[in-house]
């Protein structure tokens, strides 16, 4: 514990990012999340483990960000606890300025399984948001939401009658039905087909630039992470934290086709090096 | 041979009353070889008597008094064992405080309960309901205590993302994830307390099919016998059939898209 505060101390010395109006990108937007010296360790039978080390993390309005790495580094702990279902064991975490306590409107999730409620149709799932939040008509609401996810035909269906690329489109339109200022997806494609994949990944960026909240994205597909993302922030291994922050500087709005590009091919390289690195760490780690 | 397995719903029922017919046959068969209607009566003497006491007008209100019991004691069982359930599994303090004693009375059938029954409370309908309640209350608790840990963690987060309140977390998330399980004990309960109602009978009433049964056999009445048994059969399996389509359009229709 006590190695761990002072690791943290000397980090928050070397970063200087800490409410620098100019780090943030629209004037007065919500959804502008900060983390400071997050720190997470769980108490398991075999002793302390540390999840998370001392990072620090700026995230401005608006912004997608990707958290790219290999499994177990941590990048599931760091966005559990953005949505609040997580307390960081050491170290600050606000969303535009208020710290986070638990999972509140303010932060729509979408999870790889198990997204939807399977005991409510379609329409009821979407409506949930709002009528939680006391809105007039509900149901107009998760209409309009789920016309724009294209699936309007479906709102009577059980979700199990879905596909599952028809089920995470649910389960976004539902997220953005309470007009979240953070989106929070927890590899909300990983258990979908290729084809289907790439349908969804271009979907969500024009859901995107339509309502434009802070996406925080985790994935370990790193060309899902390139198309989506603004900057790809890359996870250390054992035990977590930040290794290199990527910006994405491809024009917006993407095309299917840019995962042909150089540039794109550039920016696959650097980042598979990147966690190639980070994955063979974590092997000779387990050796040892 | 195995295009007549596959083929449709007519086939299906074919199998089905083979089935039956089989059954009857080899029933008919054996009380033949033993030629004595005491020991075992053919199914057509079991029929005969099915309507001489359709007739005379007894084994309706037999049929009505124990269909009385169980729903009563099924609908007490109900009451209390998923609210209990529930609160148990949702909360800590009282799980501890209360697993002990259902651990210890668990084990104990409702057999074992019919004495105390019947001194606490005569003999009649009321240890009856008590004995019926016993039985259902056991398969019910412990598929709803099951029930209330079966909700997803990912429910849970995005309900209270969505901005659900304790009040709506329960009813919107714990119970319908609780649902599959409770209608699970429910049907389980409703057998328990149909073959418990019997026994009660047997012992502590002077109505019903299990009393019916007892009289008849202290007459050597064997087909009589046999005609409460198969009501009794034909019956608990017609409740379990009405539950299900209960639990397909009302408890769990998620589940039967």
């Amino acid at each position: 514990m006590s190695r761990l505060a002072l690791a943290c101390s000397r980090s928050d010395r070397t970063t200087g990012l800490v409410n620098n109006p100019a780090q943030h990108g629209r004037a007065g937007g919500l959804g502008r999340i900060d983390g400071r010296n997050l720190a997470m360790q769980f108490d398991t039978k075999n002793g302390l483990v540390v999840a998370l080390e001392c990072l620090d993390i700026h995230i401005k309005s608006g912004e997608f960000l990707a958290l790219l790495g290999p499994s177990g580094c941590g990048k599931s702990t760091l966005l559990n606890m953005i949505a609040g279902i997580l307390k960081p064991s050491t170290g600050i975490l606000t969303i535009d300025d208020k710290p986070v306590e638990k999972p509140n409107p303010g932060c729509g999730i979408v999870f790889q399984h198990h997204s939807l409620f399977p005991w409510m149709s379609v329409i009821e799932n979407v409506a949930f948001g709002p009528r939680m939040l006391g809105s007039g008509d509900p149901i107009a609401v998760a209409r309009t939401f789920l016309g724009l996810v294209g699936l309007e035909k479906y709102e009577k269906a059980w979700p199990t009658s879905l596909s599952g690329g028809m089920q995470q489109r649910v389960g976004i339109a539902r997220a953005l039905a309470t007009y979240p200022p953070v989106l929070l997806m927890d590899e909300p494609f990983g258990a979908l087909d290729a084809q289907t994949r790439s349908i969804m990944q271009h979907e969500l960026l024009k859901l995107w630039s339509q309502f434009n909240p802070t996406v925080v994205f985790v994935t370990h597909d790193i060309d899902e992470a390139i198309f989506l993302a603004d900057r790809v922030v890359v996870m250390k291994t054992l035990p977590g934290g930040l290794k290199r922050d990527v910006p994405i500087d491809l024009p917006r709005p993407r095309d299917p086709s840019l995962v042909k590009s150089d540039v794109f091919n550039f920016y696959r390289g650097e980042i598979f090096e990147l966690i190639r690195e980070e994955t063979l760490k974590s092997f000779v780690q387990r050796r040892k | 041979m195995l295009k007549l397995i596959t083929r449709g719903h007519l086939n299906n029922w074919l199998w089905t009353f083979t089935g039956i017919a089989g059954f009857l046959a080899i029933w008919t068969a054996v009380s033949f070889e033993m030629g004595n209607a005491v020991l075992l009566p053919d199914p057509t003497a079991v029929v005969a008597g099915f309507f001489a006491l359709l007739r005379d007008g007894t084994l309706l209100p037999d049929v009505g008094a124990s269909m009385k019991r169980v729903l009563g004691g099924f609908a007490i069982a109900s009451l209390i064992a998923v609210p209990l359930a529930l609160l148990m599994a949702l909360s800590r303090p009282i799980r501890l405080l209360l697993s002990p004693v259902i651990t210890f009375l668990r084990p104990i059938p409702p057999i074992a309960w019919i004495p105390i029954a019947i001194l606490w409370f005569g003999i009649g309908d009321p240890p009856s309901y008590f004995i019926t309640a016993v039985a259902a209350f056991f398969p019910i608790f412990i598929n709803s205590y099951a029930g209330g840990h079966s909700v997803r963690p990912e429910h849970l987060h995005a309900a209270r993302s969505l901005g659900a309140g304790p009040q709506a977390l329960f009813l919107r998330i714990y119970l319908p994830s609780a649902m599959p399980m409770i209608s699970t004990g429910l049907r389980i309960g409703l057998g328990q307390s149909w073959m418990a109602v019997v026994t009660a009978e047997l012992i502590a009433a002077h109505s019903g099919l299990g009393y019916m049964i007892q009289a008849n056999r202290l007459a050597l009445e064997t087909g009589l016998v046999l005609v409460g048994m198969c009501v009794i059969g034909l019956l608990g399996a017609a409740m379990s059939m009405l539950l299900e389509v209960f639990e397909r359009h009302v408890l769990v229709p998620w589940k039967f898209p």
